[in-house]
């Protein structure tokens, strides 16, 4: 049960609260839509998968495994990819540089002054762009928000990966906010 | 110095905004319908001491500082109760109600899973509505996301209180969606 009286309690996670606020629903899904699936040097592959490692590390079933479901749906993977992110990735063929990348949006994560010069050129040297390591921060800032807003109103979620296998589909392919 | 090229010398969030549009749109969108425009109870003035006092717990200066400005303008020129608030809600001149939902704004902060059924119990005897406890736990997740941006890519942060003022001026009277006034930059980094 969520802290607040939703207008359908069937929807689970960031679904509910989309509908219960239709003012702040917009530009919510329009900011999803924009970073994970606009024009970017980043494949929504790989932006995904920022988003759903920092869902875990902010500990948020719900974000976490729909994120990485939407990966797997990105990359062809089977839904294994899920688990594996929790790991950290030891058997999905990852670039150095997006590992790069997922240790600066580890550190955001954190919070945003952890970001070092040291990590900045450290993604540099591995050819991470201006523009890829702007929107590396600002998936993990904005996964700060999406995590905090689905777990702080006590939203229910599915457990089992197998549940968010259609729900990664159509994030993936349909997208966000769109019918 | 910035961790990128912003090629622009606005300050804090602005500068990231006029570097991508693209996602500058949705997030002003959402703060215009978080903060500024009207609610049917929650003051302007009481969710911009909402987005302060979170941006305080998450030590960004520029956010806490413009917000702070905002909240200032927003609540009859009256900088006393920003400044009360920041260093303790308990004592601020406050409601009760808005005690309650700072008090969650700081659970949401520290994690979202930390807002407890007893945190909610709690502001709804002091009047607080549905409405109310959705919005304080967005804004306050919210300024989870905008803090970590403006202080992620290290932009620059002034320090000059008076260009804040002037600042949270424009923006308490104009909303978020109008563009930024140029700002003299001799103490740029």
């Amino acid at each position: 049960m969520a802290h607040i009286k939703l207008l359908n309690e069937e929807l689970p996670g960031i679904v509910g609260l989309l509908n219960y606020r239709p003012e702040t629903a917009r530009p919510l899904l329009d900011l999803a839509e924009t970073l994970l699936r606009g024009p970017s040097s980043l494949t929504s592959g790989e932006r995904e998968i920022i988003a759903a490692s920092v869902s875990y590390w902010n500990k948020c079933h719900f974000c976490h495994t729909s994120h990485a479901a939407a990966a797997a749906a990105h990359l062809g993977s089977d839904i294994g990819l899920i688990d594996d992110i929790k790991a950290g990735l030891p058997n999905t063929p990852v670039s150095d540089k997006l590992r790069a990348l997922l240790h600066i949006a580890h550190q955001v994560q954190r919070n945003g002054k952890n970001v070092t010069d040291e990590d900045i050129s450290f993604a540099r040297d591995l050819g991470a762009t201006d523009q890829e390591l702007h929107d590396t921060v600002l998936i993990a800032a904005a996964f700060c928000m999406y995590n905090r807003y689905v777990d702080g109103l006590g939203t229910w979620a599915p457990g089992p990966n197998e549940a968010y296998t259609a729900m990664g589909e159509r994030m993936a392919h349909v997208g966000y906010g769109k019918n | 110095m910035p961790h990128i090229n912003l090629t622009n010398e606005y300050p804090g969030i602005r500068s990231l905004f006029i570097y991508r549009p693209e996602t500058a749109a949705p997030m002003n969108a959402l703060v215009q319908a978080m903060l500024h425009n009207p609610h049917p109870s929650l003051s302007a003035g009481e969710r911009e001491l909402i987005a302060t006092y979170v941006s305080r717990l998450n030590t960004c200066k520029y956010c806490c500082n413009i917000h702070g400005a905002i909240a200032k303008h927003q609540l009859g020129n009256n900088g006393d109760i920003v400044q009360q608030v920041l260093s303790d809600p308990e004592t601020a001149p406050i409601s009760s109600k808005m005690k309650a939902l700072l008090k969650i704004a700081a659970k949401v902060q520290s994690g979202g899973k930390n807002v407890l059924p007893a945190d909610i119990e709690l502001a709804r005897s002091e009047g607080a509505t549905d409405i109310e406890l959705h919005d304080a736990v967005l804004i306050a997740a919210a300024f989870c996301m905008y803090n970590r941006y403006v202080d992620g890519l290290a932009t620059w942060q002034p320090d000059d209180a008076e260009l804040y003022d002037k600042m949270g001026e424009q923006r308490a009277r104009e909303g978020y969606l109008t563009p930024p006034f140029k700002v003299a930059t001799g103490d740029s980094q």
